[in-house]
C-alpha cells in the first residue's frame, strides 16, 4: 500500500527521564518506518534525545506541572521534529563552540552542538513561556516520501 | 541497557570495562562514582574500556571529560580503550578525540603507562 505523503505523531509528556526514553523509542520507530538507512538513524535519534533532555531538564527543570510536546512529522522529502518545553527560554546565540580550545575540557555544552551536527536545519522559537526547537532532516533519494 | 562497570587490574593499571550506555540518568553517575572512587584510593593509572559501549550522549561525554580532568588534578591518568564506531564518531565530532590517549588494543594501552 502506498505510504501517505504526510505522517505525524504528537506526544505530550511529563518532564521526566522516562519521557525522554519514550521519545527516543518513538522517534526510532518513526524514522525506521520511513526506510531511512540504518546508519543514519542513530545520529538522528541521538539528536532528538538531546533535544528532549534539554526540554525536560534545562527547560522544564523536571517540574511535574510542566510538560513537553513533541511532534514527529514526515512531510514530502523531510523529517521534521519539534520539541517544546514550558521553561524560561534561553538564547541559543549565547552558546559557544565546544570544539574551541578553551571549551574542550568543559563538562557541558555539547548537546546543541551535536543536534546542529546531525540535522540540516535547527531553529529555535520562543513560546512565552517556553522554547520550541525545530529540527529538519532532508531525506536522501530512495527513501520513501 | 543501563551501564555496567567491571573493574580489574593488570600490570599496575586499573581497567574499567564498561558495557551499555553512558547517558544522563543511565550511566553518567555510575562512571563518575567509579572513577572518583579509584582516584580517592590513590589509583593513578586508569584505563576505561569502551568496547561494549554502544551509546554515549552529551552528558556521557561530559563525564568522560570530567574523569580526565579529575584524574589530571590528582596526578592520575585516564585513557580510553577500544572505542565502538558510534562512540568514536561522537568523540571525533566534538574534537574530544584530540584530548584523550586512545588505544585499540589493551597491550599497547597498558604499555603506555610505563
Amino acid at each position: 500500500m502506498p505510504r501517505p505523503a504526510t505522517e505525524r505523531i504528537r506526544l505530550q509528556l511529563a518532564s521526566t527521564m522516562d519521557s525522554v526514553a519514550q521519545v527516543e523509542e518513538q522517534a526510532e520507530k518513526f524514522i525506521q518506518s520511513l526506510g531511512v538507512n540504518e546508519d543514519e538513524i542513530f545520529p538522528l535519534v541521538m539528536g532528538i534525545r538531546e533535544a528532549a533532555v534539554n526540554a525536560v531538564l534545562h527547560g522544564n527543570g523536571y517540574d511535574p506541572e510542566k510538560s513537553v510536546v513533541i511532534t514527529l512529522e514526515h512531510l514530502a522529502d523531510s523529517l521534521i521534529i519539534t520539541i517544546a518545553d514550558q521553561g524560561d527560554g534561553f538564547d541559543p546565540e549565547s552558546l559557544s563552540d565546544p570544539r574551541e580550545e578553551e571549551n574542550l575540557l568543559r563538562g557541558t555544552g555539547r548537546g546543541i552542538f551535536l543536534i546542529r551536527s546531525f540535522f540540516d536545519e535547527v531553529n529555535f522559537r520562543q513560546l512565552h513561556p517556553g522554547t520550541e526547537i525545530r529540527l529538519v532532516k532532508k531525506l536522501a533519494d530512495g527513501e520513501p516520501g | 541497557m543501563a551501564l555496567s562497570i567491571a573493574t580489574r587490574e593488570l600490570d599496575g593499571v586499573t581497567i574499567l570495562d564498561l558495557s551499555g550506555r553512558i547517558t544522563l540518568g543511565e550511566g553518567s553517575v555510575q562512571l563518575r562514582d567509579a572513577v572518583r572512587e579509584l582516584i580517592s584510593k590513590g589509583v593513578k593509572n586508569i584505563l576505561i574500556g569502551l568496547g561494549e559501549v554502544n551509546y554515549i550522549d552529551s552528558s556521557g561525554l561530559g563525564e568522560l571529560v570530567s574523569a580526565y580532568t579529575t584524574a589530571k588534578n590528582q596526578q592520575a591518568n585516564v585513557k580510553l580503550l577500544s572505542l565502538t564506531k558510534k562512540v568514536k564518531d561522537v568523540l571525533q565530532l566534538t574534537k574530544l578525540y584530540t584530548v584523550f590517549d586512545i588505544f585499540d588494543d589493551e597491550a599497547s594501552a597498558i604499555a603506555s603507562y610505563k
